[in-house]
């Protein structure tokens, strides 16, 4: 029989389209909000309007009386259930860790944090029965600035003082690489605040069945909210299932468990009926964690020629008000990457936690990374001005040869892969770099008001989060491993389960093309699986830029296992040894005598029915694995962003921006192009347009999206993408690409800008780098008034 | 109560709704169409647009009291038979990842299609100003409502 099955491997780089989009594109989706169960009742919460009160009293009675009102709850009526919302990443010893109730008790900390929730019939009666909720509050003093909070005398958020945790790392000897230095550079940048915008707000439902709850979340963790519920909230592992449907995105601000689910859980068990809550957009900019707000004061030692001797970062990180799943672990993902792409003879970090009245940070896009990112490549910027020479040089004379790969940082890590000459050489040549810089001297020489700018970025990040041991010994509260199982079943067709939770990422299509390359099925045979712990029972979920590194890694063990069996039992379909059997798209043949042949799917078949199985041997080819990396991965790139600067107007337009991406081997490059041009949008964001923005009384100003500027089509450039590819050192040779986007871009637009005034005399403008800001440096560049 | 009549892809309903219901909760809780999303509540994302009369609105910002009588048509209604060139364009340029604004940024697309069947790259980012997408960096979506200009849009 002949057949034409394509090679092995056939699958890997292509541009698939996606099984995602059918349901996605005609609206047959099943996002939380959709979900009606029977008699489910719907929550509303009243929250804070004071950024720091005491809670004096609240009498839920009033709503009680509206109608379709079931019941209404005040914090203290689950005092002694809600327990405290976790934080998983103790970073030090002595890290202060406060109590945080899902629903406010004696005091709040935050304007948006939850006091009391009203259940009704529907989400309009809910939502008018919090104006029957009375509550007394005794204002208290905010406290909205890290730089101050530490001050003697300076109001507290908690009884143990402002202070969450000191953490610090050093690596050489930082003050023999800065005595003597012929040049020190220091500058001090702020991260604002971000808020995270998935479009998708969050939405729960929770239903109580007997002494079963299954939760719907718009998560990107259900695997770690299951345990959560269980080992903080006190519900038995096994009688909890958490699904998330349908998820509009997440960008790290749906991973996290939040006073809503929790609430949702113990309320359902309350009224006993099903209930469901889901944000409105105002709700969320107060109460989705927010991401970034640091002060980082950065100071790098150099030779004359540019050599890097040390760099020395001192972090003021925001907390907020609690500490919540990742909050204190954000900066640390960062601490390792300031020394990014650069050789160098010491290194030392230190990161204090502070708390403020505001809601707390945590992950997002990035997460640290982006932070570090950002300040590496500004100050390298600045050291280049300060030195005299071509920025694109200064990076060129410090940054780790290919040849020197594996390489092990100052700070710790080992770099398994990468090539940033070939990254940038193409960077270059698509953009014509050096045809840019010809116009903007031009336009320099004859005084044009409208400044061309070239900002550089040549990034690298870690992820792949994350190897568990590493994990561990930075405190970390659990592993970083990822699990797959594959379920071949009776008519040779595949279920792939996996731990990883994709919202967007396109993980049915792509993992259907991993796993169509290693069993030989056709793509179309495959369906993926996931995100519900009633059908994948294990995972760590996606984050991190993990689920291809980590879990894509998982489904080729799993895959290797099912091989391994079905070998055996094609070799007693065959009347041969499995030793002599070699297995290549899909198909066992004996060595030498190729006639001689099974495909799985035959096998699977004589599997199922197991009339003839080999002594011994279970009539299943399925099979689970895990994978916990040896390495995070490295993805790299160089990104160059021209921009035009109206001098007069302070108005920035990117006339081009160019990113060469090394994210390693490239499962589906249509996905990958897709995740680079979103995660530069994102970058670009912060660069110019978004802020999260609390009044001197912390209230927070941009709850909409008309203040809180997400920019549209019509705000944003449109980018060209190359690849250059190193081979990271897992099977799939594969590093990941969610984060390196938005890590990239933010300090490659600031340079650009930077770039474009220097001439004027200005080196800095405090992001989002809006008109008036521009405008303002420029004016006060040119001793105008600022 | 205000009592209404309303098609909507197709089919009638009448329906007794309060006054301050808005045209995105009737569409969703009341008749079904959960294919149109909400993602926010100043009228700024977009996800909420439907063609009402065959002119895209943002059905957050309507009250089905001033649906009454209209011909509604959700991204649920949009494929006749076989997809919509929009939506077959949004497919194949990979115009959505995690596709929650994908709704409103097809029947805003398809409308401004229908105004303007040959757009410049610009003329499309200014025509989707008022669509948020947090995902895709709008690179494929303007490709797409290009492939979906170049493939032709029935009228
Ligand atoms: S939900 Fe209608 S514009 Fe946002
Ligand atoms: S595809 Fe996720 S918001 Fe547009």
């Amino acid at each position: 029989m002949t057949t034409t099955t394509e090679a092995p491997g056939a699958e890997l780089g292509k541009a698939r389209l996606r099984k995602e989009d059918a349901r996605l594109i005609t609206g047959q989706t099943n996002w939380t909000d959709n979900i009606k169960l029977p008699g489910m009742l719907h929550m509303a919460f009243l929250r804070s309007p004071f950024a720091h009160a005491r809670i004096t009293r609240v009498d839920v009675s009033g709503a009680l009386s509206q109608p379709g009102v079931i019941a209404a709850f005040s914090g203290a009526d689950f005092a002694g259930e809600q327990g405290s919302l976790p934080c998983a990443w103790p970073v030090t010893a002595d890290i202060v860790i406060p109590a945080h109730p899902p629903m406010a008790v004696d005091e709040v900390r935050y304007v948006g944090e939850a006091i009391a929730v009203v259940v009704a019939r529907d989400r309009y009666a809910a939502a008018d029965a919090l104006a029957s909720i009375d509550v007394d509050y005794e204002p208290l003093p905010p406290v909205l600035d890290i730089r101050t909070a530490l001050d003697d005398g300076a109001p507290k958020v908690h009884e143990a003082g402002n202070k969450s945790y000191e953490w610090v790392f050093a690596s050489g000897d930082v003050d023999a690489a800065f005595r003597d230095a012929p040049v020190v550079v220091e500058r001090t940048y702020r991260q604002q605040r971000l808020i995270p915008c998935a479009m998708e707000p969050r939405a729960v439902v929770a239903q109580w069945l007997d002494d079963q709850v299954t939760l719907w979340s718009a998560t990107q963790i259900p695997h770690v909210l299951r345990f959560a519920l269980s080992a903080f909230f006190g519900i038995p592992e096994q009688n909890v299932r958490v699904v998330a449907p349908d998820v509009g995105g997440g960008f790290g601000s749906k991973l996290q468990v939040t006073a809503e689910e929790v609430l949702a859980v113990l309320v359902g068990r309350r009224v006993g009926k099903a209930v469901k809550w889901t944000e409105s957009r105002s709700e969320g900019n107060m109460t989705v964690h927010h991401g970034r707000d640091q002060w980082q004061r950065i100071r790098i030692a150099a030779d004359r020629d540019g050599r890097i001797r040390g760099l020395d970062v001192d972090l003021l990180a925001d907390m907020g008000a609690y500490l919540m799943l990742v909050t204190p672990g954000v900066p640390l993902l960062g601490a390792f990457m300031f020394p990014a792409i650069y050789k160098m003879d010491a290194y030392s970090f230190k990161c204090t936690g502070i708390f403020t009245t505001k809601m707390p940070t945590d992950a997002y896009r990035g997460a640290g990374r982006p932070e570090a990112t950002f300040a590496i490549e500004r100050i390298m910027d600045e050291l280049a001005a300060e030195i005299g020479i071509e920025p694109l040089e200064l990076r060129e004379r410090n940054w780790i040869k290919h040849e020197e790969f594996p390489f092990t940082t100052i700070a710790g890590l080992t770099y398994d892969s990468g090539n940033y000459e070939a990254a940038t050489a193409m960077a270059k040549e698509l953009f014509d770099y050096d045809g840019l810089r010809r116009e903007q001297q031009e336009r320099n020489d004859r005084g044009d008001p409208v400044r061309l700018g070239i900002g550089i970025s040549t990034f690298t990040e870690m992820c792949g989060l994350a190897p568990s041991r590493v994990l561990g010994s930075l405190s970390y509260g659990a592993g970083g491993w990822e699990s797959a199982s594959i379920r071949m079943l009776p008519t040779g067709k595949v279920e792939v389960v996996t731990g990883s939770s994709a919202h967007g990422q396109g993980h049915e299509t792509a993992w259907s093309q991993i796993v169509a390359d290693q069993l030989g099925v056709p793509f179309e045979d495959i369906r993926v699986l996931h995100g519900d712990t009633l059908v994948s029972p294990r995972g760590m979920d996606t984050y991190g830029s993990r689920s291809l590194a980590v879990g894509g890694l998982a489904l080729v063990g799993a895959c290797d296992k099912v091989v391994a069996k079905a070998k055996v039992i094609a070799a007693a379909m065959l009347e041969a040894s499995p030793d002599d059997l070699e297995f290549s798209a899909g198909r066992f043949s004996v060595r030498g005598d190729p006639e001689a042949s099974k495909t799985i799917q035959e096998v699977a078949l004589a599997t199922f029915a197991a009339h003839a199985l080999p002594e011994g041997v279970e009539p299943s080819l399925d099979s689970d694995a895990t994978y916990d990396p040896d390495n995070f991965s490295f993805p790299h790139g160089t990104h160059l962003c021209a921009t035009e600067v109206d001098t007069e107007t302070g108005f920035v337009k990117i006339r081009s921006y160019v990113a060469v991406d090394d994210v390693g081997v490239v499962v589906n490059p249509m996905i990958v192009e897709g995740q680079v041009h979103g995660g530069i949008a994102q970058g670009i964001a912060q660069a110019l347009y978004e802020e999260g923005v609390y009044d001197d009384d912390g209230n927070l100003l941009t709850t909409t999206l008309a203040d809180y500027l997400v920019p549209s089509a019509a705000d944003l450039p449109s980018y060209v993408t190359g690849r250059n590819e190193t081979q990271a050192s897992n099977r799939l040779g594969v590093k990941g690409v969610g984060e390196a986007g938005t890590i990239a871009s933010t300090p490659a637009v600031v340079n650009a800008i930077i770039d474009a005034l220097r001439p004027l005399g200005v080196n800095d403008i405090t992001m989002p780098c809006t008109p008036e800001r521009v405008w303002r440096a420029v004016q006060s560049a040119n001793g105008g008034a600022a | 109560m205000t009592h209404i009549t309303v098609m909507v892809d197709g089919v009638n309903y009448a329906d007794h709704v309060e006054p301050r219901l808005l045209l995105v909760h009737y569409l969703r809780e009341v008749v079904g169409k959960t294919g149109t999303p909400i993602g926010c509540d100043t009228s700024n994302c977009g996800a909420c647009i439907v063609l009402m009369d065959g002119v895209s609105v943002k059905s957050c910002s309507v009250l089905a009291v001033q649906a009454d009588g209209s011909d509604i048509t959700t991204i649920e209604g949009l494929a006749d038979g076989e997809l919509h060139p929009v939506q077959r364009a949004f497919h194949e340029e990979h115009a959505l990842q995690c596709g929650y604004c994908t709704p409103g940024m097809i029947m805003a697309a398809a409308d401004l299609l229908r105004d303007n069947p040959h757009p410049t790259d610009e003329e499309i980012r200014e025509g989707l100003e008022g669509n948020l997408c947090r995902c895709t960096g709008y690179e494929n979506i303007v490709r797409a409502v290009r492939r979906a200009a170049e493939a032709g849009v029935a009228p």
